[in-house]
């Protein structure tokens, strides 16, 4: 993830060690000074994206990573970020919590990354990668994203994710160079007016102007960022419902039950935010039953609920504490719930 | 008596690189003398096309519309990290922080010793009035035993609330800063050694010596419910006692 961010022309990385992600902050520190890129070790998650916030404003291509109690000290900066419509890529290798929880892999964080998590009326778009592969092209398709909306992005993955070891082919390094001018960014006010980067409004009319005009930014981000991959949907009577690491082990349930002749498909959200309401909505009209499989209390569970309304059943099976279900345990849940 | 308009010569104006936009300060307050002295440095150093401020929360937050400078609003306590990230990725640019007591020495104190420590290049004035005052006159770090304040309404007990913290003399501590002073406004020959302290931060990072900061022991009318003139005697009189004036570092 680290090496994808360099190749879509990342030049800026702060960050602060928190198992299990100190491997990207690592590697930034190896590898960013070789392009000419910024690295630093902040204080604190909070220094960092703060840090982030300049260097952003600054018009270069930034980055910072985390796990989720430093996410959750970063929750401030993001929320002056989507404020300040600052485009910035934040990776969130989530472990279990909440407190201090664990370092195993979690879903825990999902509200605080598709409903909030800062204050205010904002969103991050929210890409949720399945595998190592997936993570490479969800971080390069973040810093297009950040950039194109001006939105802070974050790739959701976990503690799975993040201590896995696979063969992938990285991308074509995008020069930084070739990348659409930021006109808006802080580069000295020589021959033009001076740039101006703020959250701040104090006229209630002003801040309600600027609100909604974000607001429909992000109309227009649900309306054309939707991404959802499906596996066996089209004769499916039971789907799945997964993202992340649980999305990648119900692949495997859903090809165990085929070869037993059980009718089971998976509906995988990549953006979490905007969550493919639509997608579900149109499957759950003609299967019985979507079951939404998660390594938390049920979290995503709502947005599944959200869109199929009472159109389909839609049970639950979460895994908690930093515990992963094999496939055979999600098959079995599939089982439970079709008897 | 006729004045002949042709023969005036202009002897005080306003620095070019204020745009004219009215400072929001109230009436005595020494933060318009220390904002009027920055936008002079600016000009006399030639440094408005490359200059970014970082602005903070309370009395200046709006400070980036006064200035024909580029301009950021940073969260309180974060200015030092925001100015990190700007001055690494472009270190052409000019930047500095305006900061208040409970900005760098309460809720910034990581992001502000952290960034002296680094010897980041860049420039820090921090406006120390002792009180908090766009919230409307609460304890700051630097509030004076014995000093009212809205939430130590008996006066700042050290018992209860700590000491008045020293920053400029716990910043000069560290190897990296290369400029550190401590410089008051309560009469005209205080003022010019401020504006010139200021100056001389500012020159420090132009020539990329690396950190500076100045503090300013200000007042603020409003809140201490002094009049301007009785803020400059206890400022003179009181307050220097606490925080004594005088360059702590000086490697320029």
């Amino acid at each position: 993830m680290a090496e994808a961010a360099i190749c879509a022309g990342c030049r800026a990385y702060f960050g602060y060690p928190i198992t299990p992600q100190n491997e990207i902050l690592e590697h930034m520190a190896a590898h960013m000074p070789t392009v000419g890129g910024v690295f630093i070790q902040a204080e604190s998650e909070v220094a960092a994206i703060n840090m982030c916030y300049g260097a952003s404003a600054a018009g270069v291509r930034t980055m910072t990573s985390s796990s989720s109690p430093g996410i959750s000290l970063k929750m401030e900066g993001i929320s002056y970020l989507a404020a300040a419509d600052l485009p910035c890529v934040i990776i969130n290798v989530a472990r279990g919590g909440p407190g201090l929880g664990n370092i195993a892999p979690s879903q825990g964080d999902y509200f605080q990354a598709t409903k909030g998590g800062g204050h205010g009326d904002y969103h991050m778009i929210v890409l949720g990668p399945a595998t190592i592969a997936e993570a490479i092209e969800l971080v390069m398709l973040a810093f297009d994203l950040a950039d194109k909306y001006r939105v802070p992005v974050m790739v959701l993955s976990d503690g799975m994710l993040g201590q896995m070891m696979e063969p992938v082919a990285l991308p074509e390094p995008v020069d930084p160079a070739s990348l659409p001018a930021k006109p808006w960014a802080l580069t000295g006010a020589r021959g033009r007016g001076p740039n101006a980067i703020s959250s701040y409004a104090m006229d209630p009319r002003d801040l309600n102007r600027i609100n909604i005009k974000r607001q429909t930014r992000y109309r227009e981000i649900e309306e054309r960022e939707v991404r959802y991959q499906e596996t066996e949907t089209s004769d499916a009577t039971i789907i799945i419902v997964a993202y992340g690491t649980v999305a990648r082990i119900a692949r495997t349930a859903v090809r165990m039950a085929r070869s037993e002749g059980m009718k089971l498909g998976l509906v995988q959200p990549v953006t979490l935010w905007p969550f493919p309401y639509a997608a579900l909505r149109a499957l759950s009209g003609r299967v019985g039953t979507i079951l939404t499989v998660e390594l938390s209390a049920g979290q995503m569970l709502e947005d599944v609920r959200l869109a199929v309304a009472d159109r389909a059943q839609t049970p639950f099976y979460g895994v908690l504490g930093g515990l992963v279900p094999t496939p055979n345990d999600i098959l079995t849940e599939v089982k439970r719930n079709v008897s | 008596m006729s004045v002949n308009s042709e023969n005036m010569v202009k002897v005080f104006e306003r620095p070019r690189s204020l745009t004219g936009a009215q400072f929001s300060y109230c009436p005595g307050c020494h933060h318009g003398v220390v904002t009027r002295i920055i936008a002079h440095t600016i000009d006399e150093l030639g440094i408005q096309d490359r200059a970014v401020i970082v602005a903070p929360v309370g009395c200046a937050v709006t400070m980036y519309e006064w200035f024909r400078c580029d301009g950021i609003q940073a969260a309180h306590g974060r200015a030092c990290a925001v100015a990190t990230g700007i001055k690494r990725v472009n270190p052409n640019l000019i930047v500095f922080t305006y900061q208040g007591d409970g900005d760098l020495a309460a809720i910034g104190t990581a992001e502000s010793i952290h960034a002296a420590n680094r010897g980041e290049n860049i420039t820090v004035v921090f406006i120390n009035n002792q009180i908090y005052g766009m919230t409307g006159g609460q304890m700051a770090p630097t509030t004076l035993i014995g000093q009212w304040a809205t939430s130590c309404p008996e006066g700042r007990n050290a018992q209860l609330a700590g000491h008045p913290i020293r920053f400029a003399e716990m910043i000069a501590q560290l190897d990296a800063p290369v400029y550190v002073t401590r410089q008051a406004l309560y009469d005209q020959k205080r003022i010019v050694a401020a504006a010139r302290a200021i100056k001389k931060a500012f020159q420090c990072q132009v020539d990329c010596k690396g950190y500076s900061l100045v503090e300013v022991l200000t007042n603020c009318p409003t809140n201490w419910r002094l009049s301007p003139v009785e803020t400059n005697s206890r400022l003179m009189n009181e307050v220097v006692r606490t925080f004594p004036l005088g360059d702590f570092v000086d490697r320029t």
